[in-house]
């Protein structure tokens, strides 16, 4: 951590990820949002938090050669969105070929560090 | 009634000017626009001023102020800031004024100061545009949103990075004769495919370039161009914006920009008008995919098949349907908080007859233009439609 704050919703989200209790919150027709939030982003229904799934299949990817300086020491990297049940992450793809990730793969999410700093991060590993 | 008329327009050439301030910018495409519109500048009731990245390009926040008082203008203004849809959203603030009666003449413009900054400290400044903590923290980089876009596309509907190289190819040759634009320099599809890659699949050419630059409009009530006789024969007949969340992957597609469809169906029932009856547009293209996007949000194409539009000469200058005349942003260049508001000044010109490439547009009572703006990755979007009136 290069940060002297917390984040609510965020870092909680990582500390319970590290821990294998990752979540999600969930609407009423069981679509799925990133924490933190009080109520559905585009209804503004309730919330409700359930277990976010250990299986993601990567949905699209990019192999980043020109970064921000925070993650200057990191470049390349390859970026990935992937979809966990209703809910999709964003994250570095980490422990595999840059030129083996493809459309499809089949991943888990973890918690890593950048290079650079050291920041916490979403992180993406093979399945 | 047909709407605000544009009275005036005005805008710096785009490019390099590292060293002046967003403030000097806008005093000279506001001085241009004032006096295009031939009102004086007591005569202007309120200023909406667009700017993205002045805190951390020149530590300047609060701009509204400095940017009337760049125009020589004393009246109420406010910075819009929609990341690079900031201008285009000042000129819809400008176009609800003048449509609520609230106000008959205002000023709407930005303006950006980009290239003091090195190309790694221009990425962070425009990441800001994403999700800080959810994108921006495992490394979310601008090119690198709309190349995750492109990719799900591809996966999708298929396309190729000869297609986009088109794009690039099209918008270049667009600007070769505009004075305006930052590269007036064809390129060729060979070109585009060698160049360094950024994030794949975009190489250089995919990507519009960093840019200062500023641009302005003196927006008028149809009242007062007639009271006043201005000359001022195109109208803002419809105007509307579309919002999504602002993560890409908190959206419902990856493939889709639901806050253009939103912006260009407000846009299109305020004017009248479907998207077959638009004649020629200055879309939103930061990225050449970011144009395939557009295309298919406004409608011009159904999803999944504006890839090749570039490609079959659908969308170039002989084309039914030319877009980006200007150059776009690939080649005029996109100092983002000014690219909404240069759209309008460009596409005024070419409605007008009396741009470089007007030669490709009809300056007849009846021809439609539209503008595209798109902040982020899509998260804003604001789309107006302009009409030959008179």
């Amino acid at each position: 951590m290069t940060r002297e704050y917390r984040d609510a919703g965020y870092d909680d989200f990582l500390d319970a990820l590290a821990a294998g209790e990752a979540y999600y919150l969930e609407g009423p027709d069981g679509d799925g949002f990133l924490p933190p939030r009080e109520v559905h982003p585009r209804t503004g229904e309730e919330l409700a938090e359930r277990p976010l799934s250990d299986a993601g299949e990567v949905l699209t990817y990019t192999r980043v050669e020109v970064p921000t300086p925070q993650l200057a020491d990191d470049a390349p990297y390859v970026l990935a969105v992937a979809q966990f049940g209703p809910v999709r992450l964003t994250g570095q793809v980490h422990s595999v070929d840059p030129d083996d990730v493809e459309v499809g793969m089949r991943v888990t999410a973890d918690v890593g560090e950048t290079v650079t700093s050291g920041e916490r991060m979403v992180v993406f590993r093979p399945r | 009634m047909t709407g605000p008329r544009v009275a005036g327009v005005g805008m710096t050439p785009f490019g390099k000017h590292e060293s002046r301030t967003a403030r000097d910018l806008f005093a000279a495409a506001a001085q241009e626009a004032i006096a295009d519109a031939g009102v004086e500048h007591a005569a202007v009731e309120e200023v909406r001023f667009g700017n993205f990245m002045g805190e951390f390009a020149e530590g300047q926040g609060h701009m509204g102020p400095l940017a009337a008082e760049a125009a020589g203008v004393h009246a109420p203004s406010t910075r819009i800031e929609s990341a690079c849809a900031s201008s285009g959203a000042a000129v819809r603030q400008g176009v609800m004024l003048v449509q609520s009666g609230q106000a008959d003449v205002v000023l709407v413009g930005g303006a950006e100061r980009m290239t003091n900054l090195s190309t790694a400290d221009a990425t962070e400044a425009l990441a800001a545009a994403a999700d800080a903590v959810w994108e921006v923290r495992p490394g979310m980089t601008f090119p690198g949103a709309y190349a995750l876009m492109t990719q799900a596309y591809f996966a999708q509907y298929g396309g190729t990075s000869e297609d986009l190289a088109h794009i690039a190819v099209k918008n270049h040759a667009n600007a070769v004769e505009n004075d305006l634009a930052q590269f007036q320099r064809a390129i060729d599809v060979e070109d585009a495919l060698e160049a360094p890659t950024v994030c794949s699949p975009f190489g250089l050419y995919d990507c519009s370039p960093i840019s200062d630059g500023a641009s302005a409009a003196v927006l008028v009530s149809e009242e007062y161009a007639a009271e006043h006789d201005l000359d001022a024969p195109v109208a803002i007949t419809g105007s509307g914006q579309g919002t999504d969340s602002l993560a890409l992957q908190a959206r419902v597609s990856l493939t889709q920009t639901t806050a253009t469809e939103r912006a260009a169906a407000a846009a299109y029932e305020e004017a009248g008008i479907g998207p077959r009856d638009v004649d020629v547009a200055e879309v939103h293209d930061c990225f050449t995919h970011a144009e395939v996007l557009a295309l298919e949000g406004l409608g011009f194409y159904d999803p999944g098949t504006a890839i090749e539009a570039a490609r079959e000469g659908e969308t170039t200058a002989d084309g039914d349907l030319p877009v980006n005349l200007s150059g776009g942003l690939k080649a005029k260049g996109h100092p983002v908080g000014a690219t909404g508001s240069a759209q309008i000044s460009e596409l005024t010109k070419l409605l007008e007859g009396r741009h470089v490439n007007s030669d490709a547009v009809s300056d007849s009572p009846g021809t439609v233009g539209l503008t595209h703006n798109a902040g982020g990755t899509v998260a804003s979007a604001v789309v107006h439609v302009l009409e030959v009136v008179a």
